[in-house]
Formats: C-alpha cells, sequence, structure tokens
C-alpha cells in the first residue's frame, strides 16, 4: 500500500468514526440536533438522487420535490389509519420508489425527447401540478386528506425494533432519532454506493457522454432518449425513498412540505457543491441544511441586538443566499466546491498548452 | 350559450395578458436560446411598482386613467433597468457556457428577485385602489368590462408596436439577424451585444405593462404572483412555437381561452352523475360527484405544455429545427 493509500483509508476511518459517534455528541447539545442532523441527511439523499439527473446526466429537473412527495404519500397511504393500512417498512419503501420512477417515466417520456431547457421548466410546472393534486384530491373521494395532511404515520419498524422510541443496546441508550440517524446513514451509505458504482459503469459514462455533447454521444451510438429516461428514472426512486422515510421520521406530512422551494433548495445543494461529484454534493447538501440553522443562531439575535425587532425574516436571507449561491457559483466556480474529477481533468486539459 | 361567450371574453383577456407575458420570453429564446425563468419575476415588479404609486396617488384626486398611466409609467423604467441588470451581469458573462449553466443563473435570479421583492413590499397582498368606475357593455348576451376593453385593447396596440419594431426598424433587422447567426450578424456590422440587452430591455417594458394589466384586472398583486404567471406564458409561448414572435401572440390568446373555457366546464364535464356512474348516495336528488373542480385552473397550461410538446414540439407557428448543439 502507497503513503497515499494509508492516508485515504487513515482519512475514511476518521469519518466514520466521526459519523458513528456524532449523534452522541449532537445528543449532549440536545436532541433537537439530532433531528437536525437527520434532515440534513434526508437532504443529502435528495441531492444524491437529483445528482444523478442534474450532475451525471446533465438534465435540470426543477420539480425533484414532486418524487419526493410522490415517496412520502405513498408511505403515508400505505401505512396510517387513514385508510387504515399498515403495511411494514421494507414493503411499502420499494413501492414508494416505484411509484416514483413510474412517475419519472411518466413526466421523462415526452419531454427527454426533446432538448434539456424544455425538461426544467415541464418539471417546474409538474412540482407545482403534483402540489395542486395533493391539494384537492380530498374530493370527491378522500384520498390525501388535501390541505390537512395525513396524521399518525406509522414509524418505521424492523423486526422488533420501533424507531420512534428509546431502546439500550448494550447498556447504551438510543433515543428514536438517534435510530433513524443510523438507519438514515445505512441508507445514505447504500445510495452514496450505487451511485458511484453507477458513475464509473457503462451507464454512466454514457451519461457523461450525453451531459457533455448529446449529439456526439447519439453519433456514438448511445440510445439517448433512453438513458436520459433511465436516469430520470433512477433519479426520481431515489427521491421516493427520501420521501417515504421522510414520512415514517416525521410521522405527519401535507402538501406544505412540497413547495417549489424545496426543489431549489435541492438543486441548490447539487450545483454549489459540484454537480457530479459525489462527495461535494454531500457537502453542498450538508452546507445548506444548516443555514437555516446558522441563520437561527446568527442572524436572530444580531438583528434583535441592533435593531431591537427583527427586519429581515431569516426565510427570506435563506432564499437569497441559494438564490445568490446558484448565480455565484455558475459565474465563478462552475463546477462547485468541489469539482468533479472529470470537470476537473478537463479545465487542466485547456489549460495546457 | 351566455356563459360561453362570458368565458370567452374573461379567457380572451387573460389571454392577452399570457400573450405580451410570453413575448418576453419568445424574443429572449429566439435571440440567444435561453429560458429567462426570471421574467415572470419582472412582470410581478412591474405590478408591484405600478400598485405601489397608484396607491400613493390614489387620493390625489387626478383622473384614474392619468393614475394608472403614471403607475406604468414608473413601473416600465424600473423593469427595464432589472431586464438590463440580469442579462449584463447573469447571462452575458455565461454566453459561452454549457446550456445548464445559464439556465441555473436564470433560476437564482428569479428566487433573488422575488425575495427582494418581498423585503421592499413584505409578505401583504397590495390591493388595487377603488378609483376606476366599473362600467359594463354588454356583448352578445355576455358582460364585458371597461378594463377588459383597455386590456385588450392596449395588448393589441403593443402586439401590432411590436411586430412593427421587429419587422420595420433597423434594431429589428438586427435582433432578428442576431436570431439567424449571431456570429454572421457580428460579421455584418451588428452589435450583437447591445442587440442582446435591446431584447431584454423591450421583454421587460412589456412584461412590465403586462404585470399592471394583470394586476389591474384581478385587484391585487403579491410577490409570488409571478412564477405561475411566468409559468403559464411560457406554455402560451411553446404553444405558438418559442422563438416566434407571432407564435406567443396566437398561444397566449389561446391557452387564455382553453383555460377560461376549461376552468368554467371541466366541473360539469367531469361530474360522474351526468354519466350514470357516480354513486347513487350523492347523484340523488341532482346530486352532484365532481372529480375536479375549478380549483384545477392552473394545471390546463400545463397540460396543454406536455400535449404540444407530445404532439407538435415546434409549436402552432414555429417552424421544426434541430439541435443547435
Amino acid at each position: 500500500m502507497t503513503k497515499n493509500g494509508r492516508y485515504l483509508w487513515a482519512g475514511v476511518a476518521l469519518i466514520a468514526v466521526t459519523l458513528l459517534l456524532l449523534p452522541f455528541a449532537l445528543s449532549q447539545a440536545g436532541t433537537a440536533w439530532v433531528r437536525i442532523a437527520n434532515i440534513a441527511l434526508l437532504y443529502v439523499l435528495l441531492a444524491l438522487g437529483l445528482n444523478i439527473v442534474v450532475g451525471f446526466a446533465g438534465l435540470l429537473d426543477l420539480g425533484y420535490v414532486a418524487f419526493y412527495a410522490v415517496g412520502a404519500y405513498a408511505y403515508a397511504l400505505l401505512a396510517s389509519p387513514h385508510f387504515g393500512l399498515h403495511l411494514p417498512f421494507w414493503v411499502v419503501l420499494p413501492i414508494g420508489a416505484a411509484v416514483a420512477a413510474l412517475f419519472g417515466v411518466m413526466l421523462g417520456a415526452p419531454t427527454l425527447k426533446l432538448r434539456g431547457d424544455y425538461l426544467a421548466i415541464v418539471t417546474l410546472g409538474f412540482g407545482e401540478i403534483v402540489r395542486i393534486f395533493l391539494n384537492n384530491l380530498s374530493q370527491p373521494v378522500n384520498i390525501t386528506r388535501g390541505p390537512q395532511g395525513i396524521t399518525g404515520i406509522d414509524p418505521v419498524r424492523i423486526g422488533d425494533i420501533d424507531f420512534s422510541r428509546s431502546d439500550s443496546v448494550l447498556g447504551v441508550v438510543l433515543s428514536g432519532p438517534m435510530k433513524y440517524y443510523y438507519l438514515l446513514l445505512a441508507v445514505m451509505l447504500a445510495i452514496v454506493l450505487v451511485n458511484v458504482r453507477l458513475q464509473n459503469s457503462r451507464i454512466g459514462r454514457a451519461w457523461e457522454a450525453i451531459r457533455e455533447d448529446e449529439v456526439a454521444a447519439r453519433a456514438m451510438g448511445i440510445d439517448t432518449t433512453a438513458m436520459k429516461l433511465l436516469a430520470f428514472a433512477m433519479g426520481a426512486s431515489f427521491g421516493g425513498v427520501a420521501g417515504g422515510m421522510f414520512a415514517a421520521i416525521q410521522g405527519f406530512i401535507s402538501p406544505e412540505s412540497f413547495v417549489l422551494v424545496e426543489s431549489v433548495m435541492v438543486v441548490s445543494m447539487v450545483v454549489l457543491g459540484g454537480m457530479g461529484n459525489i462527495a461535494g454534493v454531500i457537502l453542498g447538501a450538508v452546507l445548506l441544511a444548516f443555514v437555516p440553522e446558522i441563520l437561527r443562531w446568527t442572524v436572530e439575535p444580531a438583528q434583535h441586538a441592533l435593531f431591537g425587532r427583527m427586519l429581515i425574516e431569516p426565510e427570506v436571507i435563506r432564499m437569497l443566499i441559494f438564490g445568490l449561491a446558484l448565480v455565484l457559483v455558475m459565474l465563478f466556480r462552475p463546477a462547485g466546491l468541489l469539482p468533479s474529477a472529470v470537470r476537473k481533468r478537463e479545465l487542466e486539459q485547456d489549460r495546457a498548452p | 350559450m351566455d356563459i360561453f361567450v362570458q368565458q370567452l371574453i374573461n379567457g380572451l383577456t387573460l389571454g392577452a395578458v399570457y400573450a405580451i407575458v410570453a413575448l418576453g420570453y419568445t424574443m429572449v429564446y429566439g435571440i440567444i436560446q435561453l429560458i429567462n425563468f426570471a421574467h415572470g419575476e419582472v412582470v410581478m415588479i412591474g405590478a408591484m411598482v405600478a400598485f405601489t404609486v397608484i396607491n400613493a396617488l390614489a387620493a390625489a384626486g387626478l383622473p384614474p386613467l392619468a393614475v394608472v398611466l403614471i403607475g406604468a409609467g414608473c413601473a416600465i423604467p424600473v423593469c427595464m433597468l432589472v431586464g438590463y441588470a440580469m442579462e449584463r451581469m447573469a447571462y452575458r458573462p455565461l454566453r459561452l457556457a454549457p446550456r445548464l449553466a445559464p439556465l441555473i443563473t436564470a433560476i437564482g435570479v428569479s428566487i433573488i428577485l422575488q425575495h427582494l421583492a418581498m423585503l421592499v413590499w413584505s409578505r401583504n397582498v397590495l390591493a388595487f385602489p377603488q378609483i376606476i368606475p366599473i362600467t359594463t357593455y354588454s356583448f352578445f348576451g355576455a358582460i364585458i368590462t371597461g378594463v377588459q376593453l383597455t386590456i385588450l385593447g392596449l395588448c393589441f396596440a403593443m402586439m401590432a408596436g411590436l411586430a412593427l419594431l421587429v419587422y420595420r426598424t433597423r434594431l429589428g433587422t438586427a435582433m432578428r439577424a442576431t436570431a439567424q447567426n449571431p456570429l454572421v450578424a457580428r460579421l455584418m456590422g451588428v452589435d450583437v451585444n447591445r442587440v442582446i440587452a435591446a431584447t431584454f430591455i423591450i421583454g421587460a417594458a412589456l412584461g412590465a405593462v403586462a404585470g399592471v394589466m394583470v394586476g389591474t384586472y384581478y385587484g391585487v398583486a403579491q410577490y409570488t404572483m409571478g412564477s405561475v404567471l411566468g409559468l403559464k406564458a411560457f406554455a402560451a409561448a411553446v404553444l405558438g412555437g418559442i422563438g416566434n414572435i407571432p407564435g406567443a401572440m396566437v398561444g397566449g390568446l389561446l391557452l387564455g381561452v382553453v383555460e377560461a373555457l376549461g376552468a368554467g366546464y371541466i366541473g360539469d364535464l367531469t361530474d360522474l352523475c351526468r354519466y350514470g356512474l357516480g354513486p347513487a348516495a350523492s347523484c340523488a336528488d341532482g346530486g352532484h360527484f365532481v372529480l375536479f373542480g375549478s380549483n384545477y385552473q392552473d394545471v390546463f397550461a400545463f397540460v396543454v405544455l406536455i400535449l404540444v410538446l407530445v404532439f407538435r414540439p415546434s409549436g402552432l407557428l414555429g417552424e421544426r429545427v434541430g439541435d443547435r448543439a
């Protein structure tokens, strides 16, 4: 093993230990922080799913939250008192992923033959439409309970372990959110693994070719429509998984959780971190997921101290930060904070004489 | 029949406004193949600025038309400035970048504009003051208001003006040349950067007027009004054939009519009791079992967009163009 390889493994081990011990450290500060970490992990799941669509295949999806919503509602309808169905977690989650993928195909099939920018606006509209349907499908047959949302969604249960309660394992007390943290971490690792394997596969290279030059990719014999559809469906199914997890963790969902802002937030995470680079996307998701918390701890007290009242709502500052991040990253660091290896290689080649 | 004519009038009025907004999308797309996501926000800013001025002048005792004109007169330069600024700062530096880049900055600009507007005007809805006396005319059994007539007249006047500008002036010729081939246009002595900036500015000015009109029509304006309006106008532009100026006009009018008729009739058409399919309990005594009510109005533009993309991606008046990679 080379010296570099040893450093790499030491780094991985360090990160692994940190990730495993993080919830214990966070719970010292309060269970709320573990919940925040869980939300951040959910965003990482979403960002990794969207990264397949935007980062790998270069398709801008502005309605990604629709698939998140589909997964969440699939879970909520199949595991809550609303219809009296209580299917187990490991049955519902794949169903949610499959339904989300189906929606992805339905939306992608007519639009993916066309140029990428149509897709952006069609997905934007699709996100809004899904929300309109969720809001109105309480009439004449009550399917979604409309704006009231669905309550009392079953928590995740695997065997005898109920993820909503505290347990003690080998004398260590694990609270509900902490257990969810480890579950989310496991799901995230699985999705990272899928992402990494995809990236270096024949499919991943086809996506890359499409992203760089669609006409050339087609000339090389890649079935561009099928490949784009695959990316879209796969990204959608990951969104569905994240949605199912969200429904289980929160126990309550309503159309309010699936607004356009959420889509924009996930796009910002992918763009800021570095489109196509898995580590970058994770970094972007974690950074932006903590922005609201950071603002709560800095901007709010600062405004109270300076002006005696709140002049600018943190929510607005958050959105302005997202908007500025999108513009500034594209202008000054188009490959993101952590550029993908391919992009870096290209930039270096450009510089070489 | 009365309802049909009434919805037709309402649809045409709204459609004329969509057409004016769609022109902003289509002109920019025609020249640099960019979907200017932030155009809807420009329309919103136009409405907000105009409403602020109109509310300030409402008590001054000026004639209502003058007040609205002053409002629009203030909104237009503000929007032109916004349009120019975003072209200069967010799009021009990325003109040679991959397509995804300006699309992403466009979304960023749209978010920034929307939330800056929220900072300036707060979350509250701005109401249009009651200064315009409601005049109504009867038309084939339906009612058309003075505001509707004014909007329709103004929209057609602006469309005619734009057509003159694009097809009869030097700037218009330069715009069409740039749209065909920017490189050759530059070789022919066209200042391409100036032409593109001019396109954004003209589109923004049209958007400002559209904002004033749609605000006056509904009587309210809010910082969130831009995104759905923008989406619909884009659908209108695609329906007519994106990049095609007459197409945007036709597409806008058509979309407005489809939306109004759709919203007017969807409740009746999806009432399962009409077809004897509804559950007996709800259909008894002339009851209804409506699958989709008029609260699905916003869905129509999107359905139209999808249908056009599936069956005629080049739009009604557009020519089929290949990918310009």
